[in-house]
Parts: structure tokens; sequence; C-alpha cells
């Protein structure tokens, strides 16, 4: 390989702890050969944030089926803003209707996966859509 | 069915032939469209079962008559001949009002027992004005924060008259108590009280993962509940021992009724231990199922639930009492089975859902709406989901005969496996210590997890087909209506919450909060104390902080 592994940090903000899908997303990514750091449930913005800097992490996944996401998910994108870290490519998952998604991706949410996705649809897009360091 | 040694050769011998003369020479023309046929679950499916499928297979011993042990064909003699499955829709969002007016339309609508849905920081013990609530206020459910909340809910709805279930588990105590005060101050007796309280917070850990406090606190709180409940408000569930859950985390149903079950028996051991005789209590346990895609297996899961769980209480715990054995249980159809993708066929999969809750012989039913994987439910979703029971109920003629399927040498086969594997389970988590013990070291959530991942695997190969999803996919999906909360729901909680805080009696709330925080240290029963703190107008979230300078926060271990 002529790059480092992808480091991936799968995120669960909110107050839901339906895990599953952040979980299986866990694995399949590491499966796939990329290096995840699951950060656990209910990660306010400020705790993944942290997280992604520390873990000099290039894709973040969120994974959030509470309804909150239009409130908390502009919030983490604001403070990586912040923190300079405008290059990690942004993801999310969960319970999200349509007419949101607009709204989320102005904000910085490179994508919106919905339930149904395939792992390999996400892998693929973090692949294509994600440089890892060179060597 | 007595058979012979000569019988039983004989059978093998004709089902031989059969195999080799008749079945042989079709898949020559017709051969198996796949490699394996196995349920939703993974589990090896037989082209055709018979009767040497059910070896020593004795239906008076195995399936009895419904009402009577083992309570296979269920647990009334007539079941719904005499009386239907309660329709029971679980409801909640915005704030307590909006709540209780869709409460108020779902009775007039034919609905018959109420469930109440909490939002989030009311489901972990948070009150509305807590940081992390921001954005979650009344989006999953309704938020309640005091007293004055749970007053709202309920206002013009007959406690005495309808039956009242309460998702709640972290915090179910308290949230009970807001509701005995209510009931206590509108006049209503508790002892013609009837509901459930989930408060299950061993599922919790396994799959739902809404906790606050270590297990073993958390445990003293559902034993405190169940005393409560045993010597002040008789006719109420006080643990409904859920599997939907688990399910919906990606179990199997063998795991969803093993661990279930196993959660059942940790819950009686642990009030006995608290000095509990067990037929005082164990009537009022209740169960949650899901139902999900795979039909038979559903019903065989059902069957096998109630079976075990009878020679659990009885030949485990002795009981005397027959209510004690026999398992009572809501189902809901399966929310993770529903697809974003052309959700009309949701209606569908959730109608096939609800027949297989039914023909197992269920107590009460919800049915999911078909917009659920987008929002709650809009209005006109949830009536059909309503209507779609009502179909069940009375155009399909389906109710009309005790447990249609027994008999079926492919269902009688089925819940005899899920009964075995059962077992299994059981004796794997007992030598562990029990499940407490087994969810310290993370036993079933790694079950769990790897069956999802399984499933997950499947379904990207094509082996498991979801409609719309990775096969019939349509080209262009029309967006359907979903519901918003409205951004106004959090001002209108959150004034709320200000009002009561300013208007109670603060020294009173103290007062009550330190006792509280006393009795918690000793091994007294805490219901009490929690009635005076939420009479005082103590807040939740106020409450959980209090216990949890006693008991501590749970850390889920990395697994």
């Amino acid at each position: 390989m002529s790059e480092n592994p992808i480091r991936v940090l799968v995120a669960k903000p909110g107050l839901d702890g339906h895990d599953r899908g952040a979980k299986i997303i866990a694995r399949a990514l590491r499966d796939a050969g990329m290096e995840v750091i699951y950060s656990g449930l209910r990660q306010s913005p400020e705790q993944i944030v942290n997280a992604a800097l520390q873990e000099d992490v290039n894709c973040i996944g969120l994974s959030i089926l509470s309804g909150a996401h239009n409130v908390i998910l502009p919030r983490i994108t604001g403070l990586l803003r912040e923190k300079k870290l405008d290059d990690v490519l942004v993801v999310a998952g969960g319970i999200i209707p349509d007419q949101d998604i607009p709204k989320l991706k102005a904000c910085g949410i490179s994508e919106i996966f919905l339930p149904g996705t395939s792992t390999q649809t996400i892998i693929k897009y973090i692949l294509e859509n994600c440089r890892a360091a060179p060597v | 069915m007595g058979r012979t040694p000569t019988g039983q050769t004989r059978l093998d011998k004709s089902r031989r032939r059969w195999e080799e003369e008749t079945l042989a020479p079709s898949w020559k023309r017709f051969p198996p469209r796949l490699p394996e046929f196995t349920s939703i679950s993974g589990h090896p499916i037989q082209a055709l079962y018979g009767p040497d499928d059910l070896e020593d297979f004795d239906p008076e011993q195995e399936l009895g008559f419904p009402g009577e042990p083992p309570y296979t064909r269920g647990i009334h003699p007539s079941m719904y001949r005499g009386r239907l499955w309660t329709m029971r829709q679980f409801s909640g969002f915005g704030t307590a009002a909006d709540t209780n007016r869709r409460f108020l339309y779902l009775l007039q609508q034919g609905q018959t027992g109420l469930s109440v849905a909490f939002d989030l920081p009311t489901l972990m013990g948070l009150d509305s004005d807590h940081p992390t609530a921001a954005g979650e206020i009344g989006k999953c459910g309704v938020a309640v924060d005091t007293l004055a909340d749970m007053e709202v809910l309920f206002r013009d709805i007959d406690l005495e008259a309808i039956s009242t279930s309460m998702t709640i588990n972290c915090p179910a105590a308290v949230i009970w108590a807001m509701f005995l005060a209510h009931a206590e101050k509108s006049g209503y007796s508790w002892t013609n009280l009837r509901g459930t309280l989930q408060n299950d917070i061993l599922k919790e850990y396994i799959a739902q993962k809404e906790w606050i406090y270590p297990p073993h606190p958390s445990m003293r709180l559902v034993t405190d509940t169940i005393a409560f409940a045993t010597r002040n408000v008789p006719q109420w569930n006080s643990v409904s021992i859920s599997g939907y859950h688990i399910r919906e985390a990606g179990s199997t149903a063998l795991q969803e009724l093993a661990f279930t079950l196993r959660d059942g028996i940790e819950y009686v051991e642990a009030a006995i231990r608290g000095g509990l005789q067990v037929d005082d209590f164990a009537p009022r346990l209740s169960f949650f199922f899901n139902a999900h895609n795979d039909f038979f297996e559903e019903v065989a899961k059902y069957r096998a639930a109630r079976k075990v769980w009878y020679r659990v209480m009885t030949e485990r715990f002795g009981c005397k009492d027959p209510r004690s054995c026999v398992l009572r249980f809501h189902a809901q159809t399966a929310g993770c089975s529903l697809t974003a993708q052309q959700p009309h066929n949701n209606i569908v999969r959730t109608a096939i859902q609800a027949l297989a809750a039914i023909l197992g012989g269920t107590q009460s039913l919800h049915t999911n709406s078909m917009d659920e994987t987008y929002a709650l439910p809009t209005e006109q979703a949830a009536t059909i989901a309503l209507r779609s029971q009502q179909i069940l109920a009375t155009e399909s003629e389906v109710a009309n005969t005790v447990d249609p399927l027994a008999g079926s040498y492919f269902v009688e086969k089925l819940t005899r496996e899920l009964e075995k594997g059962c077992w299994d389970y059981f004796e794997k988590i007992d030598a562990m210590g029990g499940m407490v013990a087994a969810i310290e070291r993370c036993y079933p959530q790694k079950e769990i997890l790897d069956a999802a991942y399984r499933y997950q695997q499947a379904v990207e190969r094509g082996e498991k087909v979801i409609v719309g999803v990775n096969r019939f996919v349509a080209d262009e999906e029309r967006p359907i209506d979903t519901l918003s909360i409205e951004s106004g729901v959090a001002d209108k909680q959150l004034d709320g919450l200000h009002r009561v805080k300013s208007s109670r009696d603060g020294l009173a709330v103290q007062r009550s909060l330190a006792e509280l925080r006393r009795a918690a240290a000793t091994d007294r029963n805490l219901m009490p104390f929690l009635l005076s703190c939420v009479k005082a107008y103590a807040t939740l979230g106020e409450v959980c902080e209090e216990l949890k300078q006693v008991f501590g926060a749970y850390e889920e271990p990395v697994f």
C-alpha cells in the first residue's frame, strides 16, 4: 500500500442508544482495511470534535436516530471549522427526513446515508472522497 | 402420536420412497432457487416437514389445551373468541398537551389501551433544560419533566377505565411515581389502576442502551417497584420483560427469546432475594416481543416462549399459582424491518408481522406506521396502522379459532427447536453466573452484534432480500409527507418547566430529595420517597441526579 490506511471516527451524537448501525458500519469499515475508532454512545459535539483532533482522523461518520440532527450536526461541523479541521470528511446516517438533507449538506455534511444503504456504498464513498495521508 | 416402532419405520420408508421417486426427478425440472433455505434468523429450513420430524410428539404433553399447562396453545381457554387482543398504539410527541390530544384522538378511533412514548431526555432521566437535551425535546416522544406534565398528559382520560403502558426504563420508578401521584390527586384508587411499566433495565444494557446507574442499583430499583406494585397497585404489570429491543438490535429470533426469558429469570431471582414470595409478584410480570418478517418462526417463537416460561416457573421456582406460570405478552411489529425506500410497502410488511403475533396468541399489539423510517408517524399513517389491526380482527376471520397453526409439522418442529435452543442459552448464561454477570462480560451484546453483522452481509450478498432495497428497486422514489415537530415545542416545554420550578415550595423539594438520598443508601423501598419527591414537584432530572450521587453512573464496557 502506498498510503496509510484511512482513519475514521464512527461517532454517536444525540441521546439515542441505537448503535446497531454504527457498530455494523464500524466493523465493515475495519473489514475494508480502514482504522476505525468508535466513540461510544451519547457524545457531545465537543467530545466528538476533540476525539477527531486527537485521533487525527480523515473521516467522521455520525450516526443519529434521535431526531436532533438539525441541532447537533451543524454544531459539529461548526466546531470542526473552528478547530481548522475542515479537511476532515464528514458523513452521517440515521433517521433523517429528506427535507432536512439540503440544510445539513449546506452546513458541511458531505453525504447522508439513509436506512437501507449498503456498507459497500459507504465504503466506496469514503474511499473516493477521503484522501489518506501519504506515507 | 404414540407411533409404534413399526409405524415409524413405515413412515421413514415411505418418506424415502417419495424423496427418490417423486421429489428427485422434480429437482431436474425445477432446481432449488437457493443453495440453502434458512429462516430470517439463519436457521436451516427443510423442504418438507412430516410426522417423522416430530419424534415422540405427544400433543397432550407438549400442547395441552388453551388456558392450561404448558400453555403452548395460548393462555386463555377461548383466546380471541372471548376477547380480542388489546390494540395499543405506542404514541407520544411534543409537549404533554400535544400527546394528550393524540391520545384522545386514538381512543375516539377505537383504540383500546394507551401506550406512552417519552422523548429521549425523559428516557435518560434528564430535564428539558439539561444541555444535552437541546434538539431532543419532544422529538421521539413526549417530554415529561415534572408531575405537572403528567397531569396534562392524562387530562380527561379515565385511568380506571383504560389501561396505560409506559415505555420507560432507567427512570421508570420516578415516572411511575408521577403517574401514581396524578392518579391519587385525581381521585382514582391505586387498586383499580391497570397498566404496564416497561421497567426492564437488563435489556437496556443488552440492546437499547438507555441507562443511568450500574446494573446492581438498577436491579434494586426494579425490585422496589415490583414489591410496591405487589402491595399497593395489584393490577399493575411491574416489569415488561422485553425482547423487542434485543431483536431490533439485530438478534436472531432465538436470541430474542432466550435472552428475554433469561432476563425474566434474573428479575424473579432478584425479587425473591429481596424477600418476596414468588407467587405474590410473578403473576404481574409481563413480556414484550418483536413481530418480525419470518412468519412461521415468529409464531413458533411465541408458542415456545409460553412453554419455556411455564417450565421455568414451575420447575425452577416452584410456583403454585397458575397465574405465575402463564406468559402474557405484548407484541410490536419490527421497526427495523421497515424501509425508507418505497415506504408504502411497509404497510404490507406490518400486516404480515401483525398476523404472526395474532396467530401466536398475543395479548396486545402495536402496529408500526409506514413512515417511521423518516420520523414519528403522521396522523394518517398512524390511522392506517391501527386499521390494519382492525381489518385482521374483524375481516380476516383469523381470530375465530384458537392456535390455528398447532399440529402443523413445521410449526411444531420450529417450536421445539426454539425451545431447545432457549434451554441451551440458559445453561450458558447460568454457567456465567446469571444475566447481570453475562452482561458485564458483554456476552449477549456480542452475540447480537455478530448476528446483526451476519444478516447485513447476507443482505449485501443478496441472499436475504429486502424489497425496494436490494431487489425490486424503484428508479425514482416519491417523497411522502412526514411529521415534523415544530421548534416551538422546546420553548413551550422549557417555559412550563421554569414556571413549575419558580412556583413550587423549594424547601419541600430539598427536604424530599435529601430523604430520598438517605433512603437510597439503605435497603428501604424507595417508592414512598420517590412519591414524596414528585408530589413536591421535584423534577425528573433532580430525582435521578440525587440517586446518581448514591448509585454512581454506568459506563459501557468496550467490546
